[in-house]
């Protein structure tokens, strides 16, 4: 009996749409895509110099050099970022300077590496390494006014050498070492008369050397020496056209130094004679014209030079303030600009050097409070449209933060502290208050409706160009990712950032925008000169049951000096409105943060902090979170890696303390210590399993249907050990004399459960531990290819428990208590594969209930992270896996691992100098939040096995909608059709 | 391979000179510290030479031994890393958008300025060290155009097809079949009617 024919067809169309919808699952993402769960901020860091390109047409810029070692040049209107470049660390930029108009020229690596830069795209033009010893204060000087054959030279004065460069091709054009014993030279000054340069050098401390060269072939035409009574400090500054002032070292007096055709003469100044209370450290800095600054912390007086004969102080400014270069304004007069602090603004005072006393500009500036003080200022002027001579100014924040003033205002500012995050953490949004109803956001279904239309269009690729924009814009605006509310998912969080500056700023994952940001008073430096340290920062209270209604609130750990005995500093901000709720001086040290899992009874976090006198302080200090903690105690074990000595120390805890009635003070005990051989191994890395870390299954069930089960065990503790030879760079060691060894430890008994060799490897080495494995990736050296092996351990005296008999009769060991003392009989599985790239950091992928298969996210050395699945570093992979291993999932066995594009979770972005990578489990069971962080930051949600709990946002509603309506018409007709037909049957 | 034995002094500047005139040939010049790699990027479609960067990877990295020295490549592609010590080396490119291989330099010490570079993914040996990537890199997936075969090659697709094939096949195939037994088969059928609208019917009561 013939179906009916309409409805094969009706099926047919109901099939295509149900196809057509289901295509759209798929793992990489479309280019249509970018921008929908993730954002790339760009950054450059703190600017310590700049330089303006002066142009009378075109779009203006600035190219900057910055602390995180980045040239960049900007747009002057905006702020934005026209090209960047990321040095390398080992590279360190010392000086920047513009030649011709067109180039930027950069001097670096102590003034060995000189590098050209087309300045309109930032393209390198030409690189020139430079012979000198390696100097502390190299000098980049570019040689005005020089016509000679429509080139400039640029002058690099490091340590004994001088370099002339040509600027349009790299070419060394002259070179001149000086012989005298010792010398250091300290500026490289264009004398009046063309073709001159003169060339200031200290010799050993107390000698000056004045060389007056020829411009074209670096000939010495004159040699002037000098020896003063007392020390030179080498801070030597040109006063005016022919004086220098130079510091002594007792800091104490400043010569004035006078060189007039052939001869010296100098005069001693007592500073103390000039200004009184002077403390601390101070520089001297030169703004030309005879007015000399002298900069201390908190103070900066101004010094106008009356010929050689002494210095009088012109003004004085007792608050905290920057002062600027000179700026030559047209009829030979120069200007420079001071910019101090005064409460909730900043004054912006504008003088020229010819009249110091008086203020050409005085501007006031309202700030955010946020910002600290002012560092840096970078004066430029303009020509106003009435001629007169107007002025902006570049200005550097404490919180690395980079501003344009103009006329009263800030025009623009960058927030690049971001550029320098030392610590992440996270924090939930707030619950969605009664009242405000999803619904509203679907205010109207026709337009919901014309959306999802849209989106069909564009799956079933029959939209147009107008029409796919439409569709694009419609996925950016979706204010559903940006809402400021707790989502169903967990997809919407805070990023809690600590800067280096001791800034702490809260980012919304949705869009990465600023929710708020917070200079921690506790960690600005003081008035003596003295740099806190910012950590850590970890979550304090997240609030669940009790104290519901309460905020939650983070932690940041900070050191007030550098050295490793300084105090310690508390900051307890809230997470919503980062207000600081509680900060603390420590009366310890802080060598040890250990976030422990328990809580108290307000759910605070408990936190122990070990010192340098290795006692452990416990925080809050509350009695209920010290009863909670006593009740633990005994069960507390700790260690730490001496990376100096060589030494991995395992600790108890002990109640009792040499402080005397601190009870939150406890003494620690040392159970074991693993000493290395320090002539054959130096500890490279040590690394252990994410505290929050949830593991869902307890075994893993192998092709044959037999059970493995893993070592799941939080105290386990990875070390790679490499051999002192092979400790420097790729290519210092041989194979021979390179070795790595891997450590497993367990950190209560400080037992070794595993320990394998790899001859010829050698560092660096970069590690990841979770669940019952471990992957690491280092050099191999005689393959001269990058390897990452992987160690799974897996517990062997649980292995008895499959059998069924033993269960059904009650032998089995499950009702044994484990305990952390015995010695586990583990079983380890490991294999090693290449892996072309270099790598700069290792992750794994975290999620909610642990369901979800892993990956890896490896930072490359081109700066990208590439998620690679766990299953190809499995080491059970085989060449022919049999016939039950591949229905297990397993790959077979290649060389090397594969490198993806598609797998690139960064796509075409990169993070450039990445240092970071930190995946945050959503709600979602498949899908995990990745923040990745270097000079920039990029954040993007990734679903290691595929969204199998959700639909994507690429479903489309219209098609089902659209199928299930054709299905019901379908059956409809059908019944209406076969009703007929029976009827008709019947009447036959 | 380019081997170019460098005495020391003044002489050695012009032979680096005349190495690098070879096209990006693998150079190494002995002087007190070390030596001189230099080399050159090629990629292709960029110019009309297939030399040099196109416009869009100003950003290209090389790096020395995993991050001991980066430098970059000009725009003709050449780059060149001086005073590297006598070893074996590993140079790598970072250019977003293409693969390339590291490639293993040794630099012999016992015959100073002779080097050996070959790519380590393939071991090919580079006569000389001009890199090129291996391949492009595609970050997105691409969007297949809409196309029925692509439908049709889906499970769904397959079962549509598996349904049209039926109505048209079997009536076809009844045509073969005994015309008495076809009789008897339609008489069954008239004594109990299963229709779809009873069917319907009987899931409704």
């Amino acid at each position: 009996m013939a179906a009916p024919p309409h409805r094969p067809l009706l099926i047919l169309l109901a099939g295509l749409l149900v196809v057509a919808s289901v295509a759209t699952l798929a793992e990489a993402i479309y280019e249509d895509q970018v921008g929908l769960a993730d954002w790339h901020q760009k950054y450059i860091g703190k600017v310590k110099q700049a330089v303006y390109h002066s142009q009378k047409s075109g779009r203006r810029r600035v190219v900057v050099l910055t602390e995180e070692n980045v040239i960049s040049s900007l747009d002057l209107r905006s702020g934005d970022i026209f090209w960047r470049h990321v040095i390398d660390k080992n590279d360190p930029l010392d000086q920047l300077s513009l030649s011709l108009g067109k180039y930027v020229l950069t001097l670096s690596s102590g003034g060995t590496i000189l590098r050209a830069w087309n300045l309109p795209d930032g393209q390198m033009i030409w690189e020139t390494n430079l012979q000198t010893s390696t100097a502390s204060n190299p000098q980049l000087h570019v040689m005005s006014n020089n016509k000679v054959a429509k080139d400039n030279l640029v002058l690099v004065s490091a340590g004994r050498w001088i370099y002339a460069v040509s600027s349009i091709d790299g070419s060394i054009s002259w070179e001149k070492e000086f012989s005298l014993d010792g010398i250091e030279i300290k500026q490289v000054l264009q004398s009046p008369e063309n073709g001159i340069v003169y060339a200031v050098g200290i010799a050993g401390s107390s000698k000056l050397a004045l060389y007056h060269l020829s411009a074209k072939t670096g000939e010495v035409l004159k040699d002037i020496q000098e020896s003063f009574p007392g020390e030179l400090s080498g801070e030597i500054v040109l006063g005016s056209d022919n004086v220098l002032v130079a510091l002594n070292k007792a800091r104490s007096s400043l010569f004035l130094i006078e060189f007039n055709s052939g001869r010296i003469s100098y005069n001693k100044v007592h500073v103390s004679d000039l200004v009184q209370d002077l403390s601390g450290t101070f520089k001297l800095q030169s703004l030309s014209n005879g007015v000399i600054a002298l900069q201390t912390p908190s103070t900066v007086s101004l010094l106008k030079l009356k010929n050689t004969d002494g210095l009088e102080v012109v003004q004085r400014f007792d608050q905290p303030a920057a002062l600027s270069d000179a700026l030559t304004i047209a009829e030979k007069d120069e200007a420079f600009a001071i910019v101090q602090h005064m409460g909730s603004q900043i004054e912006f005072v504008v003088k020229f050097t010819s009249d110091a006393s008086s203020a050409m500009i005085r501007e006031k500036v309202n700030i955010d409070q946020h910002r600290g003080n002012v560092e840096k200022v970078f004066l430029n002027s303009y020509i106003r449209t009435d001629k007169s001579h107007g002025f902006r100014a570049l200005v550097v924040m404490e919180d690395h933060s980079l501003l344009l003033i103009q006329q009263g205002e800030v025009v623009w500012s960058r927030e690049d502290g971001l550029a320098s995050i030392v610590d992440v953490t996270t924090s939930e949004l707030p619950v969605e208050k009664d009242g405000v109803s999803v619904a509203d956001v679907e205010h109207n279904l026709f337009e919901w409706l014309k959306g999802h239309m849209l989106k069909l269009k564009g799956t079933l690729m029959l939209a147009n160009a107008d029409e796919v924009a439409a569709i694009q814009a419609l996925r950016l605006k979706s204010s559903e990712k940006n809402k400021m509310t707790r989502d169903h998912n967990g997809f919407r969080k805070l990023l809690i950032v600590l800067t280096k500056a001791g800034k702490v700023i809260a980012l919304h994952t949705g869009d990465g925008r600023i929710i708020w940001s917070n200079l921690l008073p506790s960690l600005r430096a003081s008035r003596f000169g003295v740099m806190p340290s910012a950590l850590r920062i970890y979550q304090w209270q997240v609030p669940h049951h009790s104290v519901m209604r309460e905020n939650p609130s983070v932690l940041v750990v900070g050191k007030s000096g550098a050295e490793s005995s300084a105090p310690g500093v508390f900051s307890i901000l809230d997470s919503y409105s980062g207000e600081e709720l509680n900060a603390m001086r420590l009366d310890h040290s802080v060598v040890q943060i250990i976030p422990l899992t328990l809580k108290d009874l307000s759910e605070q976090r408990l936190h122990l902090i070990v010192d340098s006198n290795s006692n452990a302080h416990l925080y809050p200090k509350s009695p209920d979170a010290l009863d909670v903690f006593l009740h633990e105690m005994p069960n507390l074990y700790f260690y730490s890696v001496d990376i100096l000595t060589n030494v991995i120390r395992g600790y108890s805890l002990q109640k009792s303390c040499n402080i005397e009635g601190d009870e939150y003070c406890f003494s620690t005990k040392e159970l074991w210590s693993i000493i290395f051989p320090s002539d054959s191994e130096r500890i490279a890395i040590s690394e252990t399993r994410k505290m929050n870390e949830v593991v869902h299954t307890q075994a893993k069930t192998i092709g044959d249907h037999d059970v493995m089960y893993k070592y799941l065990s939080k105290n386990l503790v990875f070390v790679a050990t490499v051999s002192p030879k092979a400790a420097g760079d790729i290519g210092s060691a041989l194979p021979e004399e390179a070795s790595l060894v891997a450590y497993l430890i367990d950190a209560v008994t400080g037992r070794v459960l595993h320990r394998v060799t790899h001859h010829g490897a050698q560092g660096p080495v970069h590690a990841v531990l979770s669940e019952n494995w471990v992957v690491y990736h280092y050099f191999n050296l005689r393959a001269h290819r990058f390897e990452m092996a992987v160690i799974e351990i897996y517990d062997q005296s649980r292995a008895d428990n499959k059998d069924v008999m033993k269960l059904i009769l009650g032998k089995h060991n499950l009702s044994a208590p484990i305990t952390s003392y015995a010695r586990p009989e583990v079983v380890v599985k490991s294999q090693s594969y290449f892996f072309t790239h270099s790598v700069k950091a290792m992750a794994v992928t975290q999620t909610a209930k642990g369901i979800t298969s892993k990956q890896l996210l490896i930072g490359t050395i081109s700066d990208q992270v590439l998620a690679l699945d766990k299953r190809y570093l499995d080491p059970r992979r085989s060449a022919n896996p049999t016939q039950q291993e591949k229905e297990e999932g397993i790959i077979p066995l290649t060389d090397s691992l594969p490198i993806i594009p598609q797998s690139f979770v960064t796509h075409s972005h990169q993070v450039e100098a990445l240092r970071g990578i930190v995946s945050i489990p959503a709600k979602l069971e498949s899908t995990t939040l990745v923040f990745t962080y270097g000079v920039d930051l990029f954040y993007t949600q990734l679903a290691p096995s595929r969204t199998y709990d959700s639909l994507t946002d690429e479903f489309s509603y219209a098609l089902l909608l659209i199928t299930i309506a054709v299905l019901v018409a379908a059956i409809i007709v059908t019944w209406i059709w076969s009703e007929k037909k029976e009827l008709r049957d019947k009447w036959r | 391979m380019a081997a170019s034995f460098a005495p020391h002094g003044h002489l050695l500047l012009l032979l680096v000179a005349v190495v690098l005139a070879c096209l990006g040939t693998a150079a190494a010049a002995g002087s007190g510290e070390g030596y001189t790699i230099a080399g050159r990027i090629k990629i292709d479609g960029a110019n009309a030479k297939g030399f040099g960067l196109p416009a869009k990877t100003s950003n290209t990295k090389v790096i020395l031994n995993g991050g001991q020295r980066v430098t970059f490549a000009r725009p003709d592609g050449y780059f060149a890393f001086h005073n590297v010590p006598a070893g074996t080396h590993l140079i790598e490119v970072s250019s977003i958008g293409y693969f390339f291989s590291p490639v293993r330099v040794d630099i012999s010490a016992r015959n100073p300025g002779y080097i050996q570079a070959a790519l380590t993914e393939t071991r090919r040996v580079l006569n000389e060290l001009v890199l090129e990537p291996l391949k492009e890199e595609q970050y997105y997936e691409v969007r297949e155009p809409f196309s029925v075969m692509s439908l049709l090659k889906s499970p769904m697709g397959l079962m549509v097809g598996f349904m049209v094939l039926m109505v048209f096949v079997m009536p076809k195939m009844m045509e073969n079949i005994d015309p008495e037994e076809m009789k008897q088969a339609q008489e069954q059928m008239r004594n109990n009617p299963v229709s779809f609208s009873s069917l319907l019917a009987r899931a409704q009561g």
